[in-house]
């Protein structure tokens, strides 16, 4: 389908437009009977570039307070997922999934968010995880492998994280659906890879949501890879925003490592669930700079080449510079912040190797309410087998 | 007290559960204005509007996956599959998360929910629409499922499995949907899911048979008894998962022989699994070997082939007298 790029305003600081439409185009006919379907506008949203100019027109312009609390946990996020890494390499971790590249992506998504809302994320969502008040040494046990890590915390309407790609999204839309029924206001933010996009069960997802006009805002990360196969070859359009309008769905196409861009589309996107109008696609176009998880290894079927060039966009780096621009924080405040955050997640993982005790004797809980007989001899059983074996 | 069929008695079980919480809601293909292929949900989108009777789009994996999000909220969904052949593909949902998502949370979203599904053959139905694939759900840890035999125990256990705290999958015999009339107490009844009822007492030989299959193990209980003086002590299982072994033990270790009538195909069956119990807890009391009737190992068979399929009071006497033959 041919498209074009126009450009939808014309004020601003900067020459670039960043905020474009992209539009479907169809060709023009004269028959009458033969006419053209117009499934809309989708936007295209950068407001800090990857030089860290910033259009002023499209500024959110948070406090100062803000601008700040976001940047710290930008830098947790990434300073977790190196610990992490570290950890795993280490011995002291289980499969861990990275996500190095999208802290933006992932702080923006929930920042609109408060704490009555709900979030139903995918496996790799420990930055958003971080900001909705997952703790750190929570997360720590959770991907180590200890049941206690799945525990949600208490005051947040946070889902476990899907581990079966895209299973969580339809539940999601669940959630947006009683949320609508009960007349409550909350919103939902699910977030899935443009792997996951392919899955049936997320195209039903959208239907749905759409259908029932559900409160439900799906970020679909484009992070360029599930594990080895690249996006192009995941889906046959580029723009994978264009997949809401077939479902009537509004989507924006957003820079995912423009923390700026992400809030203010996720805000979009929320103002629009809790006014009663429904779903809302975010494809924030960002990169899984790192592996798909430790046991993978992509110098098998990626170039360099092609992660050095996302190194420039770094959605930390961009942030900075335009911390710095506005005098907010110097280049000491970074070095302070990283330092105070690497700190936090020492001390965290003391906590975490304290509290990192296996408990076999519990795996039987949580299934069911009550626990049927047959499960209970099954269960005195498998207590005999610990006993035999002297396992507390 | 009231006739009713089994289509009946569902739809008042329905009604009155959605009468007293108004958490219960309904979703389902052609549920709403058309009551459902069936008819179990006719009147209800009337009574209570569309936020509680949805007629959803056509897909099961999404009405499974959304009810699961909806009990996750703290609604008490209950979703139909118009038919059981249709809920492989909600499977994906059923497994990955209505299953699982208690324990997945650390109990923080416990999964209230019904998922009914007219099951079996016998009806004259095309391909993909008679499966009995009970097993499929007693092998999914998290989930129970239940199996009604007539409209009282039908009505009885809807009820029991919507205020069940858990996801209960609630296969509904529709070859008995209007086969029979059954009095119905108006008030609401309820009965404990996990619990077998002895249907007929019997000395010589235990039958356990569920949902449609009691029909003709109870025709075929009579006539043992009348034509070849063989006393059936004949057990309705109703619950599927959890199982009553108790009541199946304690038969058997009575009469010393078993028999086991289902739909189902034979290969890790329900009926597998009843053998398997009571060879761990009744061996010593046993004088013959367990035999099943079963459906066997196939693709449901069309319509006009499906009476040689299922098993019949025939088959069911021959068995019958195939155990009682052991000394």
């Amino acid at each position: 389908m041919p498209t074009k790029t126009a450009s939808k305003r014309s004020s601003g600081t900067k020459q670039s437009a960043q905020r474009r439409v992209t539009e479907v185009v169809a060709p023009e006919n004269e028959r009458p009977m033969r006419k053209t379907i117009d499934l809309g506008d989708i936007e295209d949203l950068q407001i800090l570039n990857e030089e860290g100019e910033v259009d002023e027109a499209l500024d959110p312009n948070l406090s100062e307070d803000e601008l700040k609390k976001i940047h710290r946990a930008m830098v947790m996020t990434r300073k977790f997922d190196i610990r992490m890494l570290a950890m795993q390499r280490q011995g002291e971790m289980g499969t861990f999934a990275p996500g190095l590249g999208q802290e933006a992506t992932q702080i923006g998504q929930v920042y609109p968010l408060n704490a009555k809302d709900w979030f139903s994320p995918s496996y790799r969502s420990f930055g958003a995880q971080l900001w909705r008040g997952w703790t750190l040494d929570g997360l720590m046990l959770l991907w180590a492998g200890y049941y206690e890590g799945f525990e949600i915390p208490e005051g947040i309407n946070d889902t476990p994280f899907s581990i079966v790609i895209g299973s969580h999204v339809l539940p999601a839309t669940g959630l947006g659906m009683a949320a609508k029924i009960r007349g409550d206001k909350s919103v939902v933010v699910t977030n899935f890879g443009d792997g996951a996009s392919s899955q049936g069960a997320v195209a039903e997802a959208f239907n749905f949501a759409s259908v029932y006009k559900a409160p439900v805002i799906f970020v679909l990360e484009n992070n360029g890879w599930a594990i080895s196969i690249p996006a192009e070859k995941q889906a046959a359009v580029r723009e994978f925003a264009r997949r809401g309008a077939g479902f009537g769905i509004p989507s924006i196409r957003v820079d995912g490592n423009d923390i700026l861009g992400m809030i203010v589309a996720s805000q979009q996107a929320a103002d629009h669930g809790r006014a009663g109008k429904g779903p809302y696609l975010v494809e924030a176009v960002t990169y899984r700079m790192s592996v798909h998880t430790t046991a993978d290894d992509p110098k098998v079927y990626r170039k360099e080449d092609e992660v050095k060039a996302w190194e420039a966009k770094c959605p930390i780096r961009r942030f900075e510079i335009y911390l710095r621009n506005k005098g907010i924080l110097d280049d000491a405040d970074f070095e302070r912040i990283g330092k105070e955050c690497e700190a936090e997640i020492l001390e965290a993982r003391e906590k975490f190797r304290a509290r990192a005790k296996a408990k076999p004797r519990e795996v039987f809980d949580y299934l069911y309410t009550e626990m049927p007989p047959e499960l209970k001899e099954q269960q005195e059983e498998y207590f005999r087998k610990l006993d035999r074996k002297g396992v507390e | 007290m009231p006739q009713m069929t089994m289509v009946q008695a569902l739809n008042l079980a329905l009604d009155q559960s959605m009468e007293s919480d108004d958490r219960v809601c309904l979703m389902g293909e052609d549920i709403g204005v058309n009551g459902g292929v069936f008819r179990v949900t006719q009147n209800l989108l009337k009574k209570y509007g569309e936020n509680r009777v949805m007629d959803t789009p056509l897909a099961e994996c999404s009405i499974i996956g959304t009810a699961v999000g909806m009990a996750m909220y703290g609604l008490k969904p209950v979703p139909e599959i118009q038919f059981s052949g249709f809920t492989m593909q909600a499977f994906d949902q059923i497994e990955q998360n209505m299953a699982r998502m208690r324990n997945r949370s650390r109990g923080r979203y416990p999964i209230s929910m019904v998922m009914r599904a007219p099951y079996g053959g016998g009806i004259r139905a095309v391909e993909h629409h008679s499966e009995s694939r009970e097993a499929y759900w007693a092998h999914t840890p998290g989930l129970k499922c239940v199996i009604p035999s007539g409209p009282r125990n039908a009505r009885a256990l809807l009820k029991a499995a919507i205020d069940d705290p858990d996801p209960v999958v609630f296969y509904e015999p529709k070859a008995v949907y209007r086969a029979f009339k059954e009095d119905v107490p108006d008030e609401p009844e309820s009965m404990e899911i996990g619990k077998a009822k002895v249907a007929r007492e019997g000395n010589d030989l235990t039958m356990i048979a569920w949902g449609a299959m009691m029909r003709p193990a109870a025709e075929a209980a009579d006539d043992l008894a009348d034509l070849h003086g063989i006393d059936v002590e004949l057990i309705d299982l109703l619950s599927i998962k959890p199982m009553d072994t108790e009541t199946i033990v304690n038969s058997v270790s009575k009469t010393g022989r078993c028999l086991i009538v289902q739909e189902a195909p034979q290969t890790c069956s329900v009926a597998s699994e009843i053998i398997a119990r009571l060879n761990e807890k009744a061996f010593e009391y046993l004088i013959a070997p367990i035999k099943r009737v079963s459906g066997y190992d196939i693709i449901f068979p069309y319509y006009q082939t499906e009476q040689h399929y299922l098993p019949d009071p025939d088959t069911v006497i021959e068995a019958a007298k195939d155990v009682m033959a052991w000394e």
